[in-house]
């Protein structure tokens, strides 16, 4: 027994018990509204996970949704080599305006990464995560990968290490990334049945051999599944991804959500499949089309179980830095890292992440506060909402300089991310962009209103002509503590019969289609 | 015939470098090239050349025609 499943073995019941508290208090929050405000400890922020892994996790912006708003990772390209060939992914494609895994602008060393990541905590004190993604397989380049975690340890210890692998190596390493104190790792799983697999993958290097059809898809499958249950016995973190591609594997990933949440994954991330025939993938090239949001979300909706689903990923690249969705890596060529002279200064990380805490605590009350008065009702009634931010869970982001909306789905039960649209810019250098609008609102089509914490007259005159309703009342207001009450609003106006509800975007062509088939 | 790798194609992902058994490979410039007088087609190593199978772009690993083929 290793050690740490030791401790585990020992303390398990405190464990339960504190989970089990955390889970109590946050149903006594919810029930007594502001009341019971002083009994929320920071671990009921997200009460269903055991403090242990709260303490893993709660800064974590790929791993916890809420983190996402008010921590930042980067990435370093120190991986070049692969192991496989995907059908999604094209290694000679390299664009700086290009945002996707596997593309890279600039291949570091592990000395340079290193520096990169003292430049970047320095300059943004969020800076919480280092992940290794690529652009290869990190576990395709041991020596670099490794390297790399050992010197950030030395420089930086208070980083959380993670890596994101495609699983054919990771039963070769698990003992490094134990010593490493990598405690998040992400296997990427596209199908768990081989004849799905050799779709995907068309060939694999293992032991000296390049592997094609179902015998490299087999191998592949069975190292993940073993790598996955080998790393959940040790109590390292597991986030699967899997790229949804219709046709293929979309049906399939429902069968693979059920079997890695067996093997003890914590968190399964479906993305959909990016593929234009630009890029030069296999797929792009033949006419393999992504999922539409809609056919993303229904399946996503499936899956979400006993298991969380991840649904705020930005699918960045293997270089990318910042908070995700504002990619900042520009800033941090190895050219200007030289020439920033930084100081590294753990003292003022903490006293910034403290105050980072205070804001997380101040909303999570707030949104409670907020989701009492929903408690009476009893509605089944589910709105998509889209949100204007740039970060901090605030409204704070103006409609024309808005790069991407968050989508919200807000229920009786509160407000919950379910996606993000990327968007153009309406406004271009102080001019606004017209025939930009209907595309964003073909983007945001599915959502009820669009929050907003200022918007000009024109796009409001046509949100409102195609039905979305403009919002810019809750400005620089916490998101979800305004959008739960914007939907008890909602809610009152349906009831009193000021406005009627109705469905939208594919939702409700879904549904027209079901009642004309019946 | 030792093998060489078409500049045009290659992704400088050094993951031939990295197999190779003779040590043959060096990066030049951002891509990588292989040293005739050290490559062996990796016989007596391997069934397969190692960087034909690991190369990401078909056909960027080939012999060099221009040579005579590697005699054990």
């Amino acid at each position: 027994m290793d050690v740490s499943a030791e401790r585990k073995a020992s303390d398990g019941s405190a464990t339960m018990g504190k989970a089990r508290q955390a889970f109590t208090e946050r149903m006594s929050c919810s029930g007594t509204g502001a009341g019971g405000m002083a009994g929320c400890t920071p671990h009921a922020v997200s009460a269903d996970l055991t403090s242990e892994i709260w303490e893993k996790v709660k800064n974590h912006p790929c791993y916890s949704e809420e983190a996402h708003h008010h921590y930042a990772r980067m990435h370093v390209a120190v991986a070049p080599v692969c192991n496989i060939q995907c059908n999604y992914c094209n290694r000679k494609y390299d664009c700086a305006n290009e945002s996707r895994p596997g593309v890279v602008s600039e291949k570091l060393s592990p000395e340079q990464a290193a520096d990169k990541v003292l430049a970047v905590a320095s300059t943004i004190p969020q800076l919480t995560v280092l992940g290794i993604a690529g652009p290869g397989d990190p576990l395709a380049n041991p020596a670099k990968t490794f390297k790399t975690f050992e010197l950030v340890n030395k420089v930086a210890p208070d980083i959380k290490l993670c890596l994101s692998t495609n699983g054919l190596a990771l039963l070769d390493h698990v003992d490094a990334i134990a010593k490493c104190n990598v405690n998040h790792v992400t296997i990427t799983i596209n199908a768990i049945d081989p004849h799905v697999g050799a779709r995907i993958y068309p060939w694999i290097f293992y032991k000296h051999k390049r592997h094609v059809g179902i015998d490299a898809a087999k191998i592949l499958i069975e190292r993940q599944l073993q790598g996955l249950g080998v790393l959940a016995a040790r109590d390292i973190l597991c986030k699967i991804n899997s790229v949804m591609i219709p046709g293929i594997n979309d049906r399939h990933l429902v069968e693979v959500n059920k079997e890695v949440k067996a093997r003890g994954a914590f968190l399964h991330n479906i993305m959909p499949l990016i593929s234009s025939p630009e890029h030069g993938t296999v797929f792009g090239l033949n006419g393999q089309r992504g999922p539409t949001a809609w056919e993303l979300k229904t399946l996503q909706d499936s899956c979400e179980g006993e298991m969380k689903m991840m649904r705020h990923c930005r699918q960045c690249r293997a270089d990318a830095v910042g908070l995700l969705g504002d990619d900042r890596r520009a800033e941090f060529t190895t050219e200007r890292i030289a020439a920033l002279g930084h100081k590294y200064d753990v003292e003022a990380r903490k006293a910034y992440q403290a105050r980072v805490e205070n804001v997380r605590h101040a909303k999570v009350a707030a949104t409670r506060r907020q989701l009492a008065e929903l408690a009476d009702c009893a509605d089944a009634v589910k709105v998509l909402v889209a949100v204007a931010t740039k970060g901090s869970a605030l409204i704070n982001e103006h409609f024309g300089h808005a790069k991407e909306f968050q989508i919200y789905e807000l229920s009786a039960t509160g407000a919950k991310i379910v996606d993000h649209r990327p968007v153009q810019l309406y406004c271009g250098g102080g001019y606004a962009e017209e025939d930009r609008l209907p595309t964003i609102i073909r983007a945001i089509n599915d959502c009820h209103a669009v929050f907003v914490a200022r918007i000009g007259g024109c796009p409001k005159a046509e949100l409102i002509k195609a039905g979305i309703e403009p919002v810019d009342e809750y400005a620089h207001a916490f998101i979800e503590k305004s959008a739960i009450a914007w939907f008890k609003r909602y809610l009152d106006r349906v009831k009193t019969g000021e406005i009627k509800h109705v469905e939208r975007g594919e939702a409700a062509t879904a549904h027209a289609s079901i009642i004309s088939a019946a | 015939m030792p093998f060489k790798i078409v500049a045009s194609q290659c992704t400088g992902c050094s993951a031939c470098e990295q197999e190779c058994p003779n040590v043959a490979i060096s990066e030049k410039g951002g891509i990588f090239v292989v040293d005739p007088k050290k490559c062996t087609e990796c016989i007596g190593y391997f069934d397969e050349p190692q960087c034909v199978a690991v190369c990401p772009v078909d056909n960027t690993c080939v012999l060099d025609m221009a040579r005579p083929r590697y005699a054990s």
